[in-house]
């Protein structure tokens, strides 16, 4: 029996989380890596998944169908290969927790949502109540159907690897439901969740045009700027900027909490950074239980004057 | 048109998850529960595309213990017109949750199901997936917005909340919506409205009698406390942060 991983991709790029999905399949050490890539013209990519160090097969679905990878219609390709495979694995992300349950749910068997390490093949801790405890589950069914949150496994090398490339037949589509369109962020910075540096900034901003202070110094540190959901219901930036339980789970080498009170929903998309710096005005503020470095200063004083010390 | 919506009763969102000493679990004896905040979305998205004119009847779904008709009394208080409780005391997991979901579906066949897209004790974000996946009904998950398409009004533009910002589908009813946070604000109950609300009809319905098969292959082996962080530092300025920053966790 071997294992599948879904992966995702967005223009003509995989998207980064596939290699810890990948290196989750590696931990898992159930049989050969298949890696299905759906969607239309996807040369470039299937060769890049090729690649990927530890892959030993890419399937391919090249068709228009795919194009906007509609849960509806990924969820059916994927159960018509499903057969031969005891593990199928997708991201812990948007396009993958909208597909994960529909795959598990037509094969009946549990979906297994967001696993941060694997024990056994049959036995994975997952994080629940925002993190704030790990279950630890076991699964006695057929086909361990599951998402991976990225940000728990070190990504594998992109490279080494040389996979051979099959085309795969498109499945049944469902015309009830079309892509009309989409209003995505400009992406010239680096994926909030695969960034090395995250710079966040909450209510303590005051609005969206101080946001441009924690710009400058993202561009300065190669970041990805973050915000806590005070920021984002409060309109200063969009939702995708979002980091918490109910946002995105982030885990960079450092995050910088400008503003930010440290709720327990925010704490849950990233305390498994590796170094966090709180700066906040008011010293009783929670972020500073689990920061690294804090600094007790107002935010106003502080981000120009982090910004002229980058440059030094 | 029907309308229904699911609600759980979950450890209330402000009180911290304690483990429970023998690793089973979270403690949940006497601690405030409430209605998961992604569900009290979707009752209001429910009451405010009824009072649109899109729908005639909002139906609250809960699947639990006898306790949880308090929850679905807090959906029929913000104005949902009956509720329905598939009573059990064993915890269950996703799959049988959607079977559940079908079978109610099966009976009252909706036009619409909007549920939260996860409940934030066990943060799964499956049942509303599988739920589509089993009734064949169409899904939109992660709405930020949802508007009736065209004068047929038999179908819904919905955008949705994805990684890299905001996509639009058209999707035919009937469909299966989940909920994100931006989606609305739920109103809050009213006192004559809570009071109207114990008047409401609400149906009891034994997990036994609804003939689904709730048993799971996957269980829980333990639950732990994750690791704490150490005690980090204080620094005076800038000066001295981005020097640590540069030599001693060696990060920028």
């Amino acid at each position: 029996m071997n294992t599948l991983i879904v992966a995702e991709h967005e223009d003509c790029e995989l998207r980064p989380a596939t290699l810890s999905v990948v290196a989750a399949a590696r931990a898992i050490e159930a049989g050969e890596i298949h890696l299905l890539i759906a969607g239309q013209d996807l040369a470039a990519v299937g060769d890049s998944a090729a690649a990927i160090d530890g892959v030993d097969k890419v399937l391919v679905a090249d068709d228009a169908a795919y194009a906007h990878s509609l849960a509806a219609d990924l969820s059916a390709l994927v159960v018509s290969l499903a057969e031969g495979y005891s593990h199928i694995l997708f991201a812990e992300t948007a396009g993958g927790k909208s597909v994960m349950p529909r795959v598990a749910a037509l094969l009946d068997v549990a979906g297994i949502s967001g696993i941060s390490r694997v024990v056994a093949p049959d036995t994975f801790v997952r994080p629940i109540y925002a993190g704030n405890a790990l279950a630890t589950v076991k699964s006695e069914d057929a086909v361990k159907v599951l998402t991976v949150r990225p940000t728990s496994f070190d990504p594998v090398a992109a490279t080494g690897g040389s996979a051979a490339i099959e085309p795969v037949a498109t499945a049944e589509t469902d015309e009830r439901v079309s892509f009309i369109g989409q209003a995505l962020s400009d992406s010239d910075r680096p994926e909030l969740t695969s960034a090395d540096i995250v710079v966040s900034g909450g209510r303590g901003m005051q609005n969206g045009e101080n946001f441009s202070m924690l710009d400058e110094i993202a561009v300065k540190l190669n970041a990805a700027v973050g915000a806590s959901r005070a920021a984002v219901d409060a309109g200063f930036v969009p939702n995708e900027y979002q980091v918490g339980q109910t946002g995105k789970v982030v885990a960079p080498n450092l995050y910088l909490a400008v503003g930010i009170s440290g709720a327990i929903q925010h704490l849950a998309g990233m305390k498994d950074s590796k170094v966090i710096v709180a700066i906040n005005k008011d010293e009783e503020a929670p972020i500073f239980q689990v920061a690294d470095y804090g600094l007790v200063a107002d935010l106003f004083e502080a981000l120009p004057e982090l910004s002229a010390a980058l440059d030094g | 048109m029907k309308i229904i919506v699911g609600v759980k009763r979950v450890l209330d969102y402000n009180v911290k998850a304690r483990v429970k000493a023998d690793k089973s679990g979270i403690e949940l004896a006497n601690v405030k529960m409430s209605m998961n905040p992604f569900d009290e979305i979707a009752v209001e998205e429910a009451l405010r595309i009824k009072e649109a004119g899109h729908a005639d009847e909002v139906i609250v779904v809960s699947i639990g213990s006898l306790q949880s008709q308090e929850t679905i009394r807090t959906g029929l208080a913000m104005g949902a017109d009956r509720g329905i409780l598939i009573q059990t005391d064993e915890l269950i997991q996703p799959l049988a949750i959607a079977k559940l979901f079908k079978h109610v579906i099966e009976k009252e066949s909706p036009g619409l199901v909007i549920l939260g897209k996860q409940a934030i004790d066990g943060d799964n974000n499956q049942t509303g997936q599988m739920l589509s996946a089993l009734t064949g009904m169409t899904q939109a998950t992660f709405a930020s917005k949802i508007e009736f398409d065209g004068d047929a009004g038999d179908a819904l533009n919905v955008t949705r909340e994805v990684d890299a910002g905001l996509e639009s589908i058209r999707v035919a009813l009937p469909c299966i919506v989940t909920t994100d946070l931006r989606l609305n604000e739920p109103r809050y109950a009213k006192l004559p409205n809570i009071m109207k609300a114990k008047k409401k009809p609400l149906e009891i319905v034994p997990v036994a009698d609804t003939g689904v098969d709730i048993a799971s292959k996957l269980s829980v082996v333990e639950v732990n406390e994750p690791p704490g962080r150490e005690a980090g530092i204080m620094v005076d300025s800038i000066a001295q942060l981005v020097d640590k920053l540069r030599n001693e966790a060696k990060v920028i």
